[in-house]
C-alpha cells in the first residue's frame, strides 16, 4: 500500500510539473528507468516440510609420497649411457636400428651387471590414449625380449607403459612423433 | 486450443531428440504444460524474488534463475521466452501470483516462479511451475527446499524435477564430471623428465564447481565414476607400474584394486557397481578381466596373443564391448561378460578404440581415426550404422555417455591443449567446460 502510494504521489508530481512547463526539475524527471523495485516482502506461507538439499563435499585422502629420489640415480640418467629405442608408427617391431641400439645396452648392461633398469613404454599422439597404454606395454617387452635373448637376466629388467601420457617432444610433428615412439631405458638401481 | 494429449506429448519429445533416436527415456509423462500444438512449451524463468535485501539471499536469488535457465536449456526440451524480455514485466508480489496475462502476452506457455529466503545460516527455496493458460500450478510440480548449499544445487535439483515430471525424462543437472588435469603444475618426483603432476578433478556437469580428489603427485588418470557417484576407480603409477584404484571420494579413502610388478589400466564398472573389467598385462600382454568391486574373483575374459583393451559394459551388464588389435588395427569388438560364446567384430574403421556403451540406446560410441586425428563416433549395435558427430576440429577423443544417453563428454585439442566438452548425442551443442590447465579422459557420474 506504501508503494502505491508513493507511485501515485511520484505520478502526480511528474504530471503536475510537466503541466507547469518547468523544464529544470531534475529530480522530478527521471533521465532514466527507474531502479527496480524490489519485490514487496510477501509473508510465506508457513513452510510446509521443506526438503533439505546437500552436497557432500570430497574428502582427500591421506597418502604418504612414496617417490623415491636419488641424486646419484638422476646424474646417471641425465648422462645415461643406455640408448633410447625407437618404432614405427603402431608398432612394435625391432627394427635394425632398434637392434644396434639394444645390442649397445646389452653391452652396457653386462658391465655393470649390478644396475637394474626400467624400460618405459611410450607412444606419439597418434594413437590413442587407451590403447597407447598397451602398445607402449609391448614396446617395452619387445626391447625386454631383444635383450634378454642377448643374456640379460629377466629380474634385472622392469616395464612400464606411459602410453602417450609423457612425450618426449611436444610437437604436432613428424619429427616430434618419431622422437615420442620409444622404449626408454631408466637405470632404477646401481 | 486444446490442451496437448499424453500421446502428443510423447510425440513432441520424440521430434525434439530427433526422429532417428529410439526411445531414450521412460515416458511417464505425468503432467503437460498448455503449449500450441505442434510447439514445444515456451518457458520464463524469471528472477527469484529475494525475500529479504541481504547480499546474500540477492545473490542466490539470481544464479538460481540463472542456473536453472542454463540447466533447462540444456536438454533442448523446452523453448524459452528471450531473458531481455523479462524486465518489461513488473516482479510479482509473491511466487503465487504470477502476472499470467503480462506473461501471455510474450507468448510465455508456463512460467517458473520461485522464491529466496535466508533462515539463520539456511536458505528456503520455493517454487512453483504456472501453467499461463490455465493459471493453474503444472501438475503440482513445486516444492520447498532447505539448507546451505552452493545456490547452485537448488537450481540443478528444480531443473532435474522439472524434467521428471513435465518430460518424463533424467535430466543431468545434478550429475558430475571427472577427468585427469595437469593445472597443479606440480613436477613429478623422482624422475629427471620433465614430466608433470596429474590429479583426478571432479566438476559440476557444466564444468562448474571443479575440485581435486586425488593427491597422488604422480600420474592418476582414466577417471571412472561408479555406479553409486560415490566412488571413482582410476588408474595411478604411483607404485611404479600403472594400476587400479578405488578412491571413495567422500570419504577420503582409498583401495588398491590391482597390483603391481604387472599393469592394469582401463576400469569400467558393470551398471549394478558389482564387478570392474579392465585390461591388464598378469599374463604377459594386455587382455580383459573382470574383478569383483573389492578385487577379488580375477576371471579372464579374453584369450589370445591380440592387445585388448578399454572394456564397456552393456546397459544389462551382460556384454562387454573392447578395443583389440586381433585384426592388425585397433577395432571395437564384444564378448558375453561370462565370456562363453563368441567374439563379434563392430567396427571396420582404419582404427577404433575407446567404446562406451549408452545406458539407455544400444549404441556404443568411440574415437575413430579420421585422416590425421580423431574423431568420435556412435555405432548401433543392432543395425552397425556408423554415425559421426565430430568433424575434424582438433582431435576429439575419449567419449563417453551421460547417464541419460543424450549428451556424450569428450576431450578435444581444438583450441590448443586438451580440454573436456559436453556436446548432444547428435554432434551438437558443443560446449567447454574446462580451461585450466590440460584437461582430458573425462567421465560422466550417474
Amino acid at each position: 500500500m506504501k508503494t502505491y502510494t508513493a507511485r501515485l504521489a511520484l505520478v502526480i508530481t511528474i504530471v503536475v510539473a510537466a503541466a507547469c512547463g518547468s523544464k529544470k526539475s531534475p529530480a522530478l524527471t527521471p533521465t532514466s528507468a527507474p531502479e527496480p523495485e524490489p519485490p514487496p516482502v510477501t509473508a510465506p506461507a508457513t513452510p510446509r516440510n521443506p526438503t533439505p538439499i546437500t552436497e557432500a563435499a570430497p574428502a582427500l585422502p591421506r597418502v604418504s609420497d612414496e617417490a623415491v629420489n636419488s641424486a646419484s640415480l638422476d646424474d646417471l640418467n641425465r648422462n645415461s649411457p643406455l640408448k633410447p629405442v625407437f618404432f614405427g608408427l603402431d608398432s612394435s617391431d625391432i627394427d635394425p636400428i632398434a637392434k644396434s641400439a639394444l645390442d649397445d645396452n646389452a653391452a652396457v648392461l653386462k658391465q655393470h651387471p649390478t644396475w637394474g633398469v626400467t624400460i618405459e613404454g611410450h607412444c606419439d599422439e597418434r594413437g590413442t590414449a587407451e590403447y597407447n597404454l598397451a602398445l607402449g606395454d609391448r614396446r617395452a617387452a619387445a626391447a625386454v625380449a631383444y635383450l634378454r635373448s642377448l643374456g640379460i637376466a629377466d629380474t634385472r629388467l622392469k616395464t612400464v607403459s606411459y602410453g602417450k601420457e609423457f612425450p618426449f617432444d611436444a610437437g604436432h610433428n613428424e619429427a616430434a612423433w618419431a622422437k615420442n615412439r620409444r622404449a626408454h631405458f631408466v637405470i632404477t638401481t646401481k | 486450443m486444446k490442451y496437448i494429449s499424453l500421446c502428443f506429448a510423447i510425440a513432441l519429445g520424440f521430434a525434439v531428440v530427433g526422429a532417428q533416436a529410439p526411445q531414450q527415456q521412460p515416458s511417464e509423462v505425468a503432467t503437460v504444460i498448455s503449449s500450441e500444438p505442434g510447439a514445444v512449451p515456451r518457458l520464463a524463468v524469471p528472477a527469484f524474488l529475494a525475500l529479504s535485501s541481504d547480499a546474500d539471499t540477492v545473490a542466490a536469488a539470481r544464479t538460481i534463475s540463472d542456473v536453472l535457465w542454463n540447466d533447462l536449456n540444456y536438454e533442448h526440451e523446452f523453448a524459452f521466452v528471450a531473458r531481455d524480455i523479462y524486465s518489461t514485466i513488473p516482479p510479482a508480489k509473491s511466487i503465487d501470483d504470477p502476472p499470467f496475462d503480462r506473461w501471455r502476452e510474450v507468448n510465455a506457455d508456463a512460467v517458473i516462479m520461485g522464491s529466496v529466503q535466508k533462515s539463520g545460516s539456511q536458505f528456503l527455496i520455493r517454487y512453483r511451475l504456472w501453467d499461463v493458460k490455465t493459471r493453474r500450478q503444472v501438475g503440482g510440480v513445486g516444492a520447498e527446499y532447505s539448507g546451505s548449499a552452493n545456490p547452485r544445487r537448488y537450481a540443478h535439483t528444480i531443473s532435474d524435477e522439472i524434467f521428471k515430471k513435465t518430460r518424463g525424462l533424467d535430466g543431468v543437472a545434478r550429475t558430475k564430471l571427472s577427468f585427469s588435469s595437469d593445472r597443479d603444475g606440480e613436477r613429478l618426483t623422482g624422475t629427471i623428465e620433465n614430466r608433470t603432476v596429474r590429479e583426478i578433478y571432479i566438476s559440476d556437469y557444466d564444468g562448474e564447481n571443479q575440485q581435486r580428489v586425488t593427491v597422488g603427485r604422480t600420474l592418476n588418470s582414466f577417471p571412472t565414476w561408479a555406479p553409486d557417484s560415490r566412488s571413482i576407480a582410476y588408474v595411478s603409477w604411483r607404485r611404479g607400474q600403472p594400476n587400479i584404484f578405488v578412491s571413495h571420494i567422500y570419504d577420503g579413502t582409498l583401495d588398491e584394486l590391482t597390483k603391481g610388478p604387472s599393469e592394469s589400466y582401463t576400469p569400467a564398472w558393470s551398471p549394478d557397481g558389482s564387478r570392474i573389467a579392465f585390461s591388464s598385462t598378469r599374463d604377459g600382454h594386455a587382455q580383459i578381466y573382470v574383478a569383483n568391486r573389492d578385487g577379488s574373483n580375477v576371471r579372464r575374459l579374453t584369450n589370445g596373443a591380440s592387445l585388448d583393451t578399454t572394456p564397456t559394459w552393456s546397459p544389462r551388464g551382460s556384454e562387454v564391448a573392447f578395443t583389440s588389435d586381433r585384426s592388425g588395427t585397433p577395432q571395437i569388438y564384444m564378448i558375453s561378460a561370462d565370456g562363453l560364446g563368441g567374439v563379434q567384430r563392430l567396427t571396420a574403421e582404419p582404427y577404433a578404440d575407446k567404446p562406451t556403451w549408452s545406458t539407455y540406446t544400444n549404441e556404443i560410441a568411440f574415437e575413430s581415426r579420421t585422416g590425421a586425428r580423431f574423431d568420435v563416433k556412435v555405432i548401433d549395435v543392432a543395425t552397425r550404422t556408423v554415425k559421426q558427430l565430430t568433424f575434424g576440429e582438433g582431435s576429439n577423443e575419449s567419449p563417453v555417455f551421460a547417464p541419460n544417453g543424450r549428451h556424450l563428454a569428450f576431450m578435444s585439442d581444438r583450441t590448443g591443449k586438451f580440454q573436456i566438452y559436453t556436446m548432444t548425442r547428435d554432434g551438437r551443442d558443443v560446449r567447454q567446460v574446462t580451461k585450466s590447465g590440460e584437461n582430458r579422459l573425462p567421465s560422466w557420474s550417474n
